[in-house]
C-alpha cells in the first residue's frame, strides 16, 4: 500500500516564546480527531514534566494526524514541534529541514518579536513555505490589523488573509488546518531513488534502543533494510519503522519518500544517530548526504559535583543515562580541591545546563553543587599549541600564554524605541560592538550587536528584561572566536584559594567583578567563630577584600519548664544546616555560594 | 525509706493563666475567667492525685509552680494544689517549693497560703526596672509594684527570692541595664537568685509579627557581659548560662532539668522525664479539664485500674515498650519518647554544658560505659583548642570535668550542636 504524496503535509509551527505555539499544536491534534478532548493533557507534545512546567519545548517532537479537509479528502499531517530556545538553534534548523512549510504564530497583542524574526528567517533559509496566523485575538489588547501590517512590512510575507485565531479557546483552528492543506506544498522525492533520510531527533528507549526520528527525502526504508549513517558511519539493520501517534509509536510496513516517521535498529547509543546526519541504504547508498550536517559543540561548561561525595557513582550513572537521550550533553570526570570528585559538563547553553541540572536533581534525586558556568576559551601558548579551556583552573601559567580568544556572538535585540538607550548602555557594559539599528516601525527597532558569549550566558536575559520592562526580545548565534585580554580571577577564602570559585573575565571588568564577588560571598558565607577574609586575586595580586565578621553570640537563653525538645530541634537544625556546607580548610561554605558569580548583577 | 532505694523527683505544675500576654511571651498561657480557673485547678488536683501512683518509689525534692502567672490564683487554690502534693507524695523535709509571681497580682493572703503549705521560694518576674522597657515588653506593672511584692514576701517569711531580668530589651542601653542591676542589688536583703535571660523573638508572639528595634548583636553581648560582671562583683555565682545565685541558693529544680534528673509535669503542656522516658501533657485546656472532670472518660483510661500490680516507673522501666504503650493510651499524654542511649548521651552533653561546672567525664563513663572521647572523637579537643571548652580536674574527687569558657557560653549553640549524633 503506497501513500499518495499529494495527501501529505509536513510542517512545523514557529513562534516567539509564549506566542502560543504549543497550544496551537494541541488544538490541531485535538481537532484532527486523533485524541478526544478528554484525553488531551494540556500540551501533548511537551513530554517532560519540566517542559510543561517551564512552558517551553526542549526536545523536538513529532506527531502524525489525519485531517479530513473541506475538499472531502483525507490528508496526513505531520507536525514537527521544534525546540523554542536559542540554545537549541541547530536542532531547530534540522527540524525545519524535515518540513515543507511552517505556520508562523504571532501574538495579536505583542506582534513581531526577536525570535519571530529569527525563526522566520531560519524557515525561509530552508525554503519553507511560511504563512502567518494571528493568535490570541480574543485578548482585549489584540490588534490583529496592526500585526498583519507589521508582518507584511517587516517580514515581507502575505498576511492579509492570515487566520485570526485563539488557540487557547479553540477559535479559528479549522482555518489554520485548511490553510495548511492549501498553502503548504506536498513533499517531493522519488521512492525509487536510493534512500536518503534526514535525522531530526532521536530518543533512547530501554526496550527498543535508539528510536531515530527522520524525514525520508528519497527512496524507501522498511524492516530488514541495511542502513548506514553517512556522517558517523554507523551501520545497522532496521528492526522496525513507523509513524508517530500522539504519545505513542505506531509501526508500519515502510517509510517512503515524503514521509516522516521513526526507525529502530537496535542502536545502543544516540551518539551514532547525530541530529542532521543522513541515513542511506548501506547496499545502495545515495551519492551525497543531505546538506547542513554539523557536529554540535558545547558552548557552556560547568563543574557538577555531588553534594555528598559518596554519591559520585550515582551522579555518573545519572549522567550516563541522560546522555543516552541527549547527544549534546558532554561530561568528563574532574577533581576539585574544594569539591572533591565530580564532572566537567558541556552544554548547548545556559538553559540546557539548567535543564540537565534540574533533571539530575528531580529525576535522579541528587543534591548537587554546581560551579559557575563558563564558555570555552582558546588559549594559544608560546610554543604554538592551542588548548580549548573549559575549566578555569586549567589555565596555563600566564608566562606561557601567547594570547587568548573568546567566543563572540552576533545578537539581534528587538526593543521598543523608548528603551533603546538603556539597552545600548547594557550592551556597552557587556563589551558589545554596535553593528547597526533598523526601525521595524515607528515604535520599535532592531539593534544589532556583537557580544562576547561570556557576557550574555548568565544574566543577560534578565538584565534585558529589567531594563526594558519586558519590552525587549533577543536572539543570537555564534559568530566565531576573537582575541581578547582575559585574566583568571581567583577567590581566596580565609587565605586559601578555592579552585571551584575561579573564573575567567575580561581584564577591564576584573576589578568590578572581583569586588562584587567578594561582596556576594560575604552574604553567602555564614559567620563563623573566627573572622574570615574573602579576597579576589589576579595572579597572586589581591584586588578586592571583604570580611565575614566572627559570630559573637549564639545561645538559647531559656529552657521552658523542662521541655527540652524545642531546644534539641534548634540544635538539630543548626547541625543540619552545617551538612549542606562544604568544608574549605576550617571554613564552611554553603553550596549555593559556588553559584554566586551568576548573581553579581542582582539589585 | 520504706523499701528499696528512694529515687528523687522534681514536680512542675503549670498554671496557664495571666492578666495579659506580654509581647514576647510564647508560653502556654492566656487570660481566663474565674470559672475556667476554678475548673482547671480542680482538674489539676485530680491529675496530681491520679498520677501519684506512678511515683510511689520517689521522694520529691523540688516543686516548681510556673506559668503563666501562678500568683493570679486565689490563695485558696494555691493551698489546695500544694496540699494535694503533700497528701499524695513523699515530700522531703527540705524540699524546695517555688512559685512564680508577677508584681501586681500578689496579695498578703496568697503569700501566707503559699508559705503555710510549704512554699519557701518565690520567683518574681521583673524583667527591668525601667518604665519604658517594661512598657515596650507589654508588662503590666512598675518597678514600685515589684518592690511592694518583694517586701511583702520577705515579711511573709519567704526569704529565698529569685528575680527574672531580661537583656536585649527594646531600647535597652548599658546605662539602663546598670541602673536596673543597681536598683535590685541596692535592696537591703538582695535577691538570693537572679535569672537573666536574653529576649528571644518567638514565633506566634506579637514581637514576631511586628519586631521592634532591638539592641544589635554586639550591644546584646555587652549587656550580658555587664550583667555577669556586675553580679559577680556583688557576690553572685553564675552557675548556668542565664542563672546567678548567692552561695547556697542555686535553684534545685532547674538543676534537675540540666542534670537529667526525674521530673513529673502536671497541668497542660507540662513536660516530664522519668527514667529516660519523655512525654508531655496535652496543651489543650478544654480537653484536659474535660478529661479529669468527666469521670466516664477517666474510668475508661484509668491507668491504676489496668496496671494494679505493675507498680510505678521503676518497675515499668524494665519494659519500656509496655510503659510507652501505657503512656500513649493515656489520652492527655503526647509525644511519648523512650530515649535511646544516643538520646541520653546527647542530652547529658548539651544540657549539662549549660551548667557552669559543665559535665563530668567520669560520670559519662559510669553511666554509658563509654568515654566521651569514644562517642565524640576529637570534638572536645577541638573545642578546647578553639577556646570554647575547658578541661579541669576536681582536686577533691580527682574527677575530670568539661565546661564552656565564657566565650563558649556566648556561642554555646555552636558547641552543643556538635554533641548531636548522626542517625540513620
Amino acid at each position: 500500500m503506497s501513500i499518495d504524496q499529494s495527501k501529505i503535509r509536513n510542517f512545523c509551527i514557529v513562534a516567539h516564546i509564549d506566542h502560543g505555539k504549543s497550544t496551537l499544536a494541541d488544538r490541531i491534534i485535538e481537532k484532527t480527531g486523533l485524541l478526544t478532548s478528554r484525553e488531551m493533557q494540556a500540551q501533548v507534545l511537551d513530554n517532560m514534566d519540566l517542559e510543561r512546567e517551564r512552558g517551553i519545548t526542549i526536545k523536538a517532537q513529532a506527531v502524525r494526524t489525519i485531517y479530513k479537509a473541506k475538499d472531502g479528502e483525507e490528508y496526513i499531517l505531520n507536525l514537527i514541534d521544534t525546540p523554542g530556545h536559542v540554545d537549541f538553534n541547530y536542532e531547530v534548523s534540522r527540524s525545519l529541514a524535515a518540513c515543507d512549510g511552517a505556520v508562523l504564530v504571532v501574538d495579536a497583542a505583542q506582534g513581531i518579536e526577536a525570535q519571530t524574526l529569527a525563526n522566520v528567517y531560519l524557515a525561509l533559509d530552508h525554503n519553507l513555505e511560511v504563512f502567518p496566523v494571528i493568535n490570541k485575538i480574543d485578548l482585549p489588547s489584540a490588534e490583529p490589523d496592526r500585526v498583519k501590517n507589521e508582518i507584511e512590512d517587516v517580514i515581507g510575507i502575505e498576511a492579509m488573509d492570515a487566520p485570526l485565531i485563539s488557540a487557547k479557546n479553540g477559535i479559528g483552528i479549522d482555518d489554520v488546518l485548511e490553510a495548511i492543506i492549501e498553502k503548504i506544498p506536498a513533499p517531493g522525492g522519488n521512492p525509487d531513488n536510493p534512500l536518503k533520510a534526514l535525522i531530526f531527533d532521536s530518543l533512547y528507549d530501554s526496550y527498543k534502543g535508539v528510536i531515530v526520528f527522520c524525514r525520508v527525502m528519497e527512496g524507501r526504508v522498511a524492516k530488514g533494510t541495511s542502513i548506514q549513517m553517512m556522517a558517523t558511519g554507523a551501520k545497522c539493520e532496521v528492526v522496525e519503522v513507523g509513524y508517530f501517534g500522539a504519545g505513542q509509536f505506531i509501526p508500519c510496513d515502510e517509510l517512503t519518500a515524503g514521509m516522516v516517521g521513526y526507525i529502530t535498529a537496535s542502536i545502543k547509543n544516540v551518539k551514532d544517530t547525530a541530529v542532521g546526519d543522513t541515513i542511506t541504504d548501506a547496499k545502495n547508498p545515495c551519492a551525497e548526504p543531505l546538506p547542513g550536517y554539523k557536529k554540535v559543540n558545547s558552548m557552556v561548561y560547568c563543574g557538577i559535583y555531588p553534594a555528598d561525595g559518596a554519591k559520585y557513582p550515582d551522579l555518573r550513572d545519572a549522567l550516563e543515562k541522560l546522555q543516552l537521550n541527549d547527544a549534546s550533553l558532554r561530561y568528563e570526570p574532574e577533581t576539585s580541591i574544594a569539591l572533591g570528585f565530580g564532572f566537567r559538563c558541556g552544554f548547548l547553553g545556559l538553559l540546557h545546563l539548567e535543564i540537565i541540572q534540574e533533571r539530575l536533581e528531580r529525576e535522579y534525586n541528587l543534591d548537587l553543587v554546581t560551579t559557575a558556568p563558563g564558555v570555552v576559551y582558546k588559549v594559544r601558548k608560546t610554543d604554538g599549541e592551542v588548548i580549548e579551556l573549559t575549566n578555569p583552573s586549567n589555565l596555563p601559567d600566564p608566562s606561557v600564554i601567547e594570547y587568548m580568544e573568546e567566543p563572540v556572538v552576533s545578537a539581534e535585540i528587538m526593543v521598543v524605541t523608548e528603551f533603546i538607550g538603556p539597552i545600548m548602555e547594557l550592551c556597552q557594559e557587556r563589551r558589545g560592538r554596535y553593528l547597526g539599528m533598523e526601525y521595524m516601525e515607528s515604535t520599535r527597532a532592531l539593534l544589532k550587536y556583537e557580544l562576547p558569549l561570556n557576557e550574555i550566558i548568565y544574566d543577560f536575559f534578565d538584565a534585558l528584561k529589567s531594563r526594558s520592562r519586558g519590552y525587549a526580545s533577543f536572539d543570537y548565534e555564534l559568530k566565531g572566536y576573537e582575541q581578547s585580554e582575559l585574566v583568571k580571577l581567583d577567590i581566596l577564602i580565609n587565605r586559601e584559594e578555592v579552585d571551584a570559585l575561579s573564573f575567567i573575565v575580561h581584564k577591564d571588568s576584573a576589578y568590578e567583578r572581583g569586588r562584587k564577588m567578594c561582596e556576594k560571598l560575604k552574604e553567602e558565607i555564614p559567620r563563623h567563630l573566627f573572622e574570615i577574609p574573602i579576597q579576589a586575586a589576579i595572579g597572586g595580586k589581591i584586588i578586592a577584600r571583604e570580611t565575614v565578621k566572627a559570630v559573637r553570640k549564639d545561645v538559647i537563653a531559656k529552657c521552658y519548664g523542662g521541655d527540652i525538645t524545642r531546644k534539641k530541634k534548634l540544635l538539630e537544625k543548626q547541625k543540619e544546616g552545617k551538612k549542606r556546607m562544604r568544608q574549605i580548610g576550617s571554613v564552611e561554605i554553603p553550596q549555593k555560594a559556588f553559584m554566586s558569580v551568576l548573581k553579581l548583577d542582582d539589585k | 525509706m520504706e523499701r528499696g532505694e528512694q529515687k528523687s523527683l522534681g514536680i512542675y505544675i503549670h498554671i496557664p493563666f495571666c492578666v495579659r500576654k506580654c509581647f514576647y511571651c510564647d508560653f502556654l498561657s492566656a487570660p481566663a475567667g474565674e470559672r475556667q480557673r476554678a475548673d482547671y485547678v480542680e482538674a489539676l488536683c485530680r491529675e496530681i492525685d491520679k498520677e501519684s501512683k506512678r511515683y510511689r518509689d520517689y521522694t520529691v525534692n523540688s516543686i516548681f509552680m510556673g506559668g503563666g502567672t501562678p500568683s493570679l490564683l486565689e490563695g485558696e487554690s494555691i493551698s489546695m494544689i500544694f496540699n494535694k502534693v503533700h497528701e499524695n507524695y513523699k515530700v522531703s523535709d527540705d524540699c524546695e517549693i517555688s512559685m512564680e509571681a508577677n508584681p501586681g497580682t500578689v496579695t498578703w493572703e496568697k503569700l501566707v497560703n503559699f508559705k503555710e503549705t510549704g512554699g519557701n521560694r518565690l520567683s518574681i518576674g521583673l524583667q527591668s526596672a525601667k518604665k519604658e522597657e517594661l512598657k515596650a515588653l507589654g508588662r503590666i506593672h512598675t518597678y514600685e509594684d515589684f518592690l511592694m511584692t518583694y517586701e511583702m514576701a520577705l515579711k511573709a517569711g519567704i526569704s529565698n527570692i529569685n528575680v527574672d531580668l531580661m537583656t536585649g530589651v527594646p531600647g535597652q542601653s548599658v546605662e539602663s541595664l546598670l541602673d536596673t542591676l543597681q536598683r535590685i542589688t541596692d535592696i537591703v536583703q538582695m535577691p538570693s537568685h537572679i535569672s537573666a535571660y536574653s529576649l528571644m523573638i518567638e514565633e506566634g508572639t506579637p514581637f514576631y509579627e511586628k519586631t521592634p528595634e532591638l539592641p544589635d548583636e554586639d550591644l546584646e553581648r555587652e549587656l550580658n557581659k555587664i550583667t555577669a560582671d556586675f553580679l559577680h562583683k556583688k557576690g553572685y555565682l553564675q552557675y548556668e548560662i542565664s542563672n546567678y545565685a548567692l552561695p547556697g541558693h542555686m535553684c534545685r529544680h532547674n538543676t534537675v532539668y540540666w542534670r537529667r534528673g526525674n521530673y513529673a509535669g502536671f497541668g497542660i503542656g507540662a513536660a516530664s522525664m522519668v527514667e529516660n522516658i519523655r512525654f508531655r501533657n496535652t496543651g489543650d485546656r478544654e480537653k484536659y479539664v474535660e478529661f479529669f472532670l468527666n469521670n466516664k472518660n477517666n474510668l475508661k483510661r484509668d491507668w491504676n485500674e489496668k496496671h494494679k500490680n505493675s507498680g510505678g516507673f521503676e518497675t515499668m522501666n524494665k519494659n519500656s515498650y509496655v510503659l510507652k504503650k501505657n503512656l500513649e493510651e493515656d489520652l492527655i499524654k503526647e509525644d511519648v519518647q523512650v530515649l535511646s542511649i544516643e538520646d541520653q548521651m546527647e542530652e547529658f552533653m548539651f544540657l549539662g554544658l549549660r551548667m557552669k561546672d559543665g559535665v563530668c567525664e567520669n560520670e559519662f563513663l559510669r553511666t554509658f560505659g563509654k568515654s566521651i572521647d569514644e562517642v565524640y572523637p576529637g570534638i572536645v579537643g577541638e573545642f578546647c583548642r578553639q577556646g570554647l571548652l575547658l578541661l579541669r580536674k576536681e582536686p577533691l574527687t580527682g574527677e575530670n570535668w568539661i565546661a564552656l569558657t565564657p566565650f563558649g557560653m556566648d556561642v554555646s549553640n555552636r558547641v552543643m550542636a556538635e554533641f548531636l549524633l548522626e542517625r540513620h
